[in-house]
């Protein structure tokens, strides 16, 4: 294969750059550059791209990949063959593996998959505590030497706030972002989704919203007093998103300190609702939450609250989820479907620009981990991907490339495609 | 009064999604089927040759044994699995639990489980009428159409405009729930009432009125229906202690005479007597609640008779 590829007469975006310009895009090796020489644009391989839009491959903040330990619902080769497909480039590993990645030798054991196995950039993750049981410090800073981005105890919030105090302020002492899923378990122990009109309707026990509302501002405290670079995932909440508003208002004043946020696309796309049906599909945690706080997550995101879009793509078998839907585990399929689903909820319903999309799933990501990714600058990693907006595709088990199938969209049709995908200049994932 | 339309339904799964003439159709077919109760010969022959199976996946005594008459009475033979007794203890699936019966030629399932949507979920995998004796929290609709059918029986048959209290643990009862759609579609004036740890004002999203305040919640009642406080899982959070709930919520005396003079008052059972009812009233003549038992059968019979009528409807025999 060529040294040089030409991405032929497409769309660029590319947000980081505030680009949006019908152009060829250039790769040397594995790199982005301005321009080929003439000689170099003899060798290279040409792709059409008209008609196209060409982007920075998509980073995401949350994924869980279950290896070690969980294989017969994804594998980092499944896992990173399904995020190519979606258009990803890199994804950000969570720690909650069988065993909990709380150690060094378990982060390289990560690594070692991933060198082998993974198509795409994978950065992993480490717990907080020791085997993300919330009552004692993980070697964090071993976890860093090992090449941790972040640490966090992934699916599961640090009930004890002494703990979680001690932790941020240890990771900080190595410049790690925390990222946490924020619940208080005292509020949503054998509770299954939203607390509202729908759990009274079905008679499933509800989650309530100060459940998220009190650790996001618990985190948000110990993120302004100890200048830890925080990172609260998934947020459903409407009242949390005005908790958050109010310290990074505080956190910015005083400088240092950052508080960032994400959403998943099911949650910008869903509400309690969508489990009139019992559907365990769409049992997720933090559940999906009303209308209005639906409303509000798009809004968190356009007045900058909300920094991006993370998956949280949580792999399941369909024995696991095919249960009562008390039994079944909580937790969806994200990677393929997230940008289409994105452009869905957010593009085509008028809310957003595609450019601000592609922000929220490229650069703004990658700034929070502190990684040079999701742009398209010259000398840049040549991760990218094209996306064909006209198209229309139908969700179904045989075109996933995720081992689990457990989507709500399966059987939708979806618009907007990705059909290709480039990593380090290579093409990694192709529609055909 | 709302005209009784034809049933057409394979399965009972709950109260929920049923038009007031599909309630009225059951409560006209159970009415003559109650007639037959005290014949000397009680059995007829409408489920003669099936096989219905019982399947309780937690403790029952009235619904089970009520579900077990009524199958009998229609010559149905009976087989009644219990969750401490089948495969589930050896962590089969329900999925697979049901194939299995559905295997073994059973021509409709009767669940009890803890589940809430285990009825919808077992409806969607097997071809049998599957009939929910109580699934969590969500529905018991066998329940809350034996409940309607005795007060339609004290009040008359048109509930429209009669006032209802259900008083108690409402959150966790899916008699409430079973109860709300029931009443509702019927046109009662329905007040929920009971600590607002157990009465979540957002039922009143299902048309019904929420009280934590007895007194106007039972005054000019028609009719209170108490629930079973289930000390068991709730006394550590919903309330203080039972002796509290007891002076505050619970009915004495007194507190019934806020009601209609004719009022009548009602419960699912099994009781705490003394907790949320006293035992005077529970034994009195105001009480119908061993009615609501007896009413179990008829109504049970007509929803085993209409459900089991689907598999000779999709013959042409019907």
């Amino acid at each position: 294969m060529s040294e040089y590829l030409c991405i032929k007469g497409g769309r660029i975006i590319d947000p980081a750059n505030d680009r949006d310009e019908v152009a060829d895009l250039y790769v040397k090796g594995d790199k982005i550059v301005g321009a080929l020489s003439e000689s170099e644009l003899k060798e290279a391989s040409i792709v059409d791209a008209t008609g196209k839009i060409v982007c920075p491959g998509f980073v995401d903040l949350h994924t869980h990949l279950r290896e070690p330990g969980d294989t017969s619902k994804e594998t980092i080769g499944s896992g990173t063959m399904a995020a190519a497909a979606g258009g990803f480039t890199t994804v950000v590993c969570m720690p909650n593996t069988k065993p909990p990645a709380d150690n060094a030798g378990t982060i390289q054991l990560i690594l070692d998959a991933i060198e082998r196995t993974a198509v795409i950039n994978v950065l992993p993750t480490g717990c907080l505590t020791a085997e993300r049981e919330g009552e004692k410090l993980a070697p964090i800073g071993s976890l860093e030497k090992a090449g941790v981005v972040a640490v966090t105890d992934g699916g599961h919030c640090i009930q004890n706030t002494e703990i979680m105090r001690r932790a941020v302020e240890y990771a900080t002492m190595f410049d790690l972002p925390i990222f946490d899923h924020c619940e208080d378990a005292s509020l949503t122990d054998g509770c299954v989704m939203h607390e509202g009109e729908w759990s009274l309707k079905l008679g499933l026990r509800g989650m309530p919203r100060a459940a998220e509302d009190i650790m996001v501002a618990r985190n948000a405290i110990l993120a302004e007093q100890t200048g830890a670079r925080m990172h609260l995932q998934h947020i459903a909440s409407a009242s949390a998103l005005d908790v958050i508003r109010w310290s990074q208002k505080r956190i910015e004043e005083k400088q240092g300190a950052r508080l960032t946020a994400e959403v998943t696309p099911h949650h910008l796309a869903f509400t309690h609702e969508h489990l009139a049906g019992y559907d365990t599909h769409f049992k997720v945690v933090p559940p999906l939450r009303t209308e209005d706080d639906r409303q509000a997550l798009i809004n968190g995101l356009l007045d900058g609250t909300i920094e991006c879009i993370a998956t949280a793509h949580a792999p399941h078998t369909e024995i696991q989820k095919d249960h009562e839907f008390d039994y079944a585990p909580f937790g969806m399929n994200g990677l393929e479907t997230a940008f289409s689903v994105c452009y869905d909820v957010l593009v085509k319903a008028g809310h957003a620009s595609l450019n601000q999309l592609i922000g929220w799933m490229t650069y703004k990501p990658a700034a929070i981990i502190n990684r040079p990714k999701g742009t398209l600058s010259e000398g840049s990693s040549a991760d990218f991907t094209l996306i064909d907006l006209e198209a229309t595709w139908e969700v179904t088990e045989e075109g996933f490339r995720s081992l689990s199938h457990n989507s709500p969209w399966l059987g939708q049709t979806l618009p907007a495609q990705v059909t290709r995908t480039y990593y380090r200049g290579e093409l990694v994932y192709s529609l055909s | 009064m709302t005209k009784p339309t034809p049933w057409k339904r394979k399965h009972l799964t709950g109260i929920e999604h049923l038009e007031p003439g599909e309630l009225e159709t059951i409560f006209e077919t159970a009415e003559s089927f109650k007639a037959t109760l005290t014949r000397s010969n009680k059995k007829l022959p409408s489920l003669r040759g099936s096989t219905i199976v019982n399947l309780f996946m937690e403790p029952s005594t009235r619904t089970r044994i009520a579900f077990e008459i009524a199958a009998t009475r229609l010559s149905a033979d009976v087989i009644t699995v219990s969750g401490n007794a089948s495969s589930l203890v050896k962590g089969e699936s329900l999925r697979d639990t049901a194939m299995n019966i559905q295997a073994l030629n059973a021509d409709m399932i009767i669940i009890r489980h803890s589940a809430a949507g285990s009825a919808k979920y077992l409806s969607e995998i097997i071809d049998i009428p599957v009939v929910n004796a109580g699934d969590g929290a969500h529905e018991h609709p066998t329940q809350a159409l034996l409940d309607a059918f005795t007060m339609r029986e004290h009040l008359g048959k048109d509930l429209r405009g009669k006032k209802v209290t259900i008083l108690g643990d409402i959150l966790f009862s899916r008699v409430a729930r079973s109860n709300i759609w029931a009443l509702t579609k019927l046109g009662v004036d329905l007040t929920l009432a009971g600590p607002s740890t157990l009465v979540p004002k957002e039922f009143e999203k299902f048309g019904v009125k929420v009280s934590h305040k007895l007194k106007p919640a039972l005054a000019d009642a028609d009719a209170v229906m108490l629930l079973r406080i289930q000390h068991e899982r709730q006394t550590s959070t919903h309330f203080p202690s039972l002796g509290e709930y007891t002076s505050m919520f619970g009915l004495n005396q007194l507190r019934a005479g806020y009601l209609k003079p004719d009022a009548i008052i009602m419960h699912p059972g099994p009781i705490n007597r003394g907790v949320e009812l006293d035992s005077k009233l529970a034994d009195s003549g105001r009480s119908v609640i061993l009615e609501q038992v007896t009413n179990g059968i008829a109504i049970r019979m007509a929803v085993l008779y209409l459900c089991g009528s689907y598999k000779d409807q999709k013959k042409g025999k019907a």
